[in-house]
């Protein structure tokens, strides 16, 4: 089964991608041959439809409810932000969604490689090495920790490696914290370059003032990590995580070296986190210890859970909804709420003032309820890769099949 | 990597462990002590009898945050053992009952030392009584609305939902009580009772005890009675207890409810013995009590109240050492080394065949 053929067709490129042969209206065919066309040619799809995607969201500024909340230089620079959660979820999505090891303590990896770049590019080193070197460098400090990490705990079974990781997690940002010498402690490290494409399209240093450049380099960042991770997806290795992620045992009986599979998964991972924390650096500027905690891995988590694990696509679009959700949408909830001037009523003893409710606070409730409705109701994801919902949900065949077996039982 | 490491286990306790707990202790003290002596300003000229009485507090009060570790560990341990999962949000239940005895503190209007003996009791038996009940209660909602549906669910997805259950639990109490963090009347006077050269104080000795009690009445319980029983054999093979008439649903409940209960306790003694809580505590002492757990080895009750000891003393040993902020990093350093290198726990091996 060649694994093109289920290739998700981005959904700015073109309508479905199934029916080749298709017989109907001349559009239908040209629709479908379009898709095929897609389908066989990934990475110009991926390359069209993250342009498509830098172009339009933007101009999101020109619809109603989101002209009020600010200028498009905010909304764009918002968008910056969230694209630093895309490539965490996206990496994330590697280790937990295709080889479905579950990793707690993935900000591990985006602090360290946040705090390569400090050290590559900041006063603090001494060091000015440029940007996009640091991309690289940054990305393989992170995989090489990621083996590190991975080497002696990944013949755990899923549920303890969890705990390791998650306590892997707890200790990279105490160990930034408390060695001073080398990282500042508390304060972090201060004053780290910015990107520079040295005069291309006349930018030099990106600045701090102007976001757009700094969106389009993590939209391009995104778009080469899509290509890599599709690929990956479709090779042997891909094959091999969802094998080991479905039935391990059969997975090493069939000759898979699971161990090496495990922790390519997690190198691979880990480097995706690592871009993200060397862009993350340079366009903060700073980099601290606090930055880093478990909240983010949770975050992390929460958008890949959300987005449907395994789908790359579904778990780019949960992670910047999750993302635009959190930063803004959670802040507007409250500034419209208190402009409808809802008087205050009584619920029982407690008397209930809606507009003096910072819904900001109410962040961590609503993941939890995301998660676990999510993990009852719909456990594929909103955005489903097309092979975890078949397993999820049987078709009502199969489930009177394995419903007659048990009764046979 | 088989399924069979996890299991409910009350083996009897080998012969050799009280011995090694004696040497363990033995050289935890001198640990200690050597701490002490080593971290002390050179300007005190602090002597070895100076540094007696002072190891000696820092050594009980090592057993006593090692029981707070221990009642949380129980409870992941007998969840662990019945249907393998981590519940993620156990911390966050011994947070809440933190939370509720301060409630029930506050409410009732103390908010310091209760001289009266016998009100003194009264209230602590209230306090434990109602937290306990009430995170019990909570422990078995969570579990037939979170965990029941999922029970065969793949693994990933439990774990899921427990992390999800935290944040709830967390984010509630962040939100409806209090945001930062509240202090919590420490009801049990700070008397010091000697006993010939050892001193001890009054709250310590509560804990302890307290601790102790509950562990063995644990013990006793699921070795020793019908419900008990019925636990242990829904943790070897939940499908033959079921065909031996044992009620699947009512046994995992009521192990929810136990092990709720006892992470409520240990949220009363957080209050007594620290005077504070905070909505953000369960998340650090659950992990460390899950540390506690698998160092034990998961599944075993006995192991599991070890393992607490064992995080206790290692996390007094740290600050003793002047390296308190590190403890956590040693703490979770050493459930990476044990995980890798003894994934079935101190005990985890010597019993495994006996249970």
């Amino acid at each position: 089964m060649s694994g093109r053929s289920q290739a998700d067709v981005p959904a700015a490129g073109a309508g479905s991608g199934r029916g080749s042969r298709q017989v109907g209206p001349s559009w239908r065919v040209a629709l479908g041959r379009l898709g095929e066309y897609f389908g066989r040619h990934q990475s110009l799809s991926i390359v069209l439809g993250l342009a498509v995607v830098a172009a339009l969201l933007p101009q999101i500024i020109l619809l109603p409810p989101f002209n009020g909340f600010g200028t498009q230089r905010d909304f764009v620079g918002g968008f910056a932000d969230a694209g630093v959660f895309v490539l965490l979820a996206i990496g994330l999505n590697v280790v937990v969604g295709f080889a479905g090891l579950l990793d707690l303590g993935y900000a591990a990896f985006f602090a360290i490689g946040a705090y390569t770049y400090a050290y590559g590019a900041s006063p603090f080193s001494g060091l000015d090495i440029p940007f996009w070197p640091m991309l690289l460098v940054g990305a393989i400090v992170a995989s090489m920790f990621g083996v590190l990490l991975g080497a002696p705990t990944l013949r755990l079974r899923g549920d303890y490696l969890a705990i390791v990781t998650l306590g892997f997690g707890e200790i990279v940002p105490v160990v930034f914290l408390n060695s001073d010498k080398y990282t500042n402690g508390t304060n972090g490290i201060v004053g780290l370059s910015q990107p520079s494409l040295y005069g291309l399209f006349g930018i030099s240093g990106y600045g701090f003032t102007n976001p757009w450049p700094y969106f389009l380099t993590v939209v391009a960042i995104i778009a080469v990590a899509f290509i890599f991770l599709y690929r990956l997806q479709d090779s042997r290795i891909g094959r091999a995580w969802v094998a080991i992620r479905e039935d391990e045992l059969a997975a090493a009986s069939m000759g898979i070296n699971t161990i090496t599979t495990k922790l390519l998964a997690f190198s691979i991972g880990a480097s995706t986190s690592g871009l993200a924390g060397v862009f993350y650096a340079s366009k903060l500027s700073i980099v601290s210890p606090d930055q880093f905690g478990f909240t983010v891995s949770f975050t992390a988590l929460a958008m890949v859970v959300l987005g449907g694990m395994g789908n790359i696509w579904g778990v780019a679009a949960g992670a910047f909804v999750v993302y635009e959700i959190q930063s803004q949408g959670l802040k507007q909830l409250g500034a419209f709420v208190q402009s409808l001037n809802v008087p205050t009523f009584a619920l029982g003893p407690v008397s209930v003032n809606l507009g003096s409710i910072d819904f900001v606070n109410f962040q961590y409730l609503l993941y939890g309820l995301a998660l676990v409705a999510m993990m009852l109701l719909r456990p594929e994801g909103l955005f489903p890769s097309r092979r975890r919902r078949s397993e999820l949900h049987e078709t009502p065949d199969e489930a009177a099949e394995s419903n007659e077996e048990l009764v046979q039982a | 990597m088989t399924s069979t490491t996890a299991r409910l286990r009350f083996a009897t306790v080998p012969w050799r462990l009280p011995f090694g707990a004696a040497v363990v202790l033995v050289v935890a003290f001198f640990v200690i002590l050597v701490g002490i002596l080593s971290q002390a300003d050179p300007s005190q000229n602090l002597t070895l009898v100076d540094a007696l009485p002072q190891a000696q507090a820092q050594f009980i009060n090592a057993i006593t945050i090692g029981a707070i570790y221990a009642l949380i560990a129980l409870g992941y341990t007998m969840v662990y053992g019945i249907i393998e999962l981590i519940n993620f949000a156990h911390g966050e239940i011994f947070m809440c009952g933190s939370f509720v005895s301060w409630w029930l503190l506050t409410t009732l209007g103390f908010s310091g030392a209760i001289n009266d003996p016998l009100l003194l009791l009264g209230v602590l038996v209230l306090a434990f009584f109602v937290s306990m009940l009430v995170m019990g209660v909570v422990g078995v909602v969570i579990e037939r609305l979170a965990y029941r549906r999922l029970r065969n669910a793949p693994r990933l997805a439990p774990l899921i939902t427990a992390i999800g259950v935290s944040f709830i639990l967390q984010n509630i109490v962040f939100v409806v009580v209090s945001n930062s963090i509240v202090t919590t009347p420490q009801i049990i006077p700070n008397t010091q009772l000697a006993f010939g050269p050892i001193s001890i104080s009054l709250i310590n000795l509560f804990v302890i005890v307290l601790a102790v009690a509950l562990m063995v009445a644990l013990q006793l319980f699921i070795g020793r009675t019908r419900l008990g029983r019925a636990m242990r054999s829904t943790a070897i093979d939940r499908d033959a207890a079921q065909l031996m008439g044992v009620d699947i649903n009512t046994t995992i409940a009521l192990t929810f409810f136990i092990g709720s209960a006892l992470a409520g306790a240990a949220g009363v003694v957080q209050g007594l013995y620290f005077g504070i809580t905070v909505f953000n505590i369960g998340f650090q002492a659950g992990l460390k009590a899950f540390t506690a757990a698998v160092l034990g080895g998961i599944g075993n009750t006995t192991g599991a109240a070890l393992g607490g000891f064992v995080i206790g003393f290692l996390e007094v040993i740290s600050s003793v050492w002047g390296q308190g902020r590190w403890s956590e990093a040693v703490v979770f350093g050493v459930l990476v080394l044990v995980l890798v290198f003894r994934p079935t726990g101190i005990l985890g091996q010597q019993l495994a065949d006996r249970a």
